[in-house]
């Protein structure tokens, strides 16, 4: 026997859609403007561009309820509606990313600076520079929210694309890979790489003066 | 497909297989040996929890803005509502 789905949390709001409730439809709009406006600003610099795509995504979001057959989440279905939006306006340079840039494990630059390990000696390769905890206090800050803001902005392009769709949006591997048109390899080391550097970003800016 | 990696790993090593380990993507016996250093070394936990750290505030930005937060331009707003609900 299968499992019951999980529940759409806007399982509510999707009933009074489709009986062709514009209040709904404002709700909805509120609910998921934020979400949609980063995903797009994921892919586009520009912040008029950015706002064109987001009421092509919005009305396309209109046209399209009635087609939306509810196999996975109202707001999943947006994010992709969002995702194809700012692709079509934007097609990805085919060689944006130099090939050493990506590699396997092997072959690809270490995420972590290499002076923070061991050169040499009884412990080579461990840290010699370890993390310290992060203080709770200074993690739900205005500050530390700008900081995370810039940090994945300065991120490239694809890698920008990945984190904000599976660590910002909580997209899963197999939607992003689908949506972004990537292998699950390539996907996952874009992930990692974007990861440790919003990571280290913080790390910076938690060691600097409070 | 494995690693085979080797039965002990540094910390420079196991910073770099975390996002294996977290997508789930080790072989079981690749994945034995790094929890075999994690169980070990205090510091690569810590770097393993801060980057899951890094993927909740990301998820929080979202939510720290109020969701009614900039008001809804009208023309626009009434240009999204004429397409809704849409003439069949």
């Amino acid at each position: 026997m299968d499992a019951a789905p999980p529940r759409d949390p806007d399982a509510a709001l999707l009933v009074q859609l489709r009986a062709g409730d514009r209040t709904a439809f404002t709700a909805l709009l509120r609910r998921h403007r934020g979400a949609v406006r980063r995903v797009i600003r994921a892919f586009v610099r520009r912040d008029a561009i950015a706002e064109e795509l987001a009421q092509e995504t919005w009305l396309a979001v209109a046209r399209g309820l009635p087609g939306f057959e509810g196999r996975g989440t109202l707001r999943g279905w947006i994010l992709r509606i969002a995702v194809n939006t700012a692709r079509a306006r934007n097609p990805r340079e085919v060689r944006e990313l130099p090939a050493s840039a990506l590699g396997d494990a092997g072959d690809a630059t270490p995420t972590v600076d290499p002076a923070r390990f061991h050169e040499d000696g009884r412990w080579v390769g461990h840290w010699s520079a370890p993390p310290t905890p992060w203080p709770d206090a200074r993690l739900h800050t205005a500050a530390l929210r700008a900081l995370l803001e810039q940090a994945i902005d300065a991120l490239p392009p694809l890698q920008r694309q990945v984190f904000v769709l599976r660590d910002g949006q909580d997209l899963d591997a197999g939607e992003t890979c689908a949506l972004l048109e990537l292998s699950p390899v390539h996907q996952r080391v874009l992930l990692h790489r974007a990861r440790a550097s919003v990571r280290a970003a913080i790390e910076r800016h938690l060691g600097d003066a409070p | 497909m494995t690693l085979a990696l080797p039965p002990e790993l540094t910390c420079r090593d196991v910073v770099e297989l975390v996002t294996r380990y977290d997508e789930d993507a080790l072989a079981p016996a690749d994945r034995a040996v790094f929890e075999a250093h994690l169980a070990a070394c205090d510091a690569c936990v810590l770097y393993y929890q801060q980057l899951r750290q890094t993927r909740t505030l990301a998820r929080a930005l979202d939510d720290a803005r109020a969701p009614d937060d900039a008001p809804l331009d009208p023309a626009i707003e009434r240009a999204l509502l004429d397409a809704f609900p849409p003439r069949s």
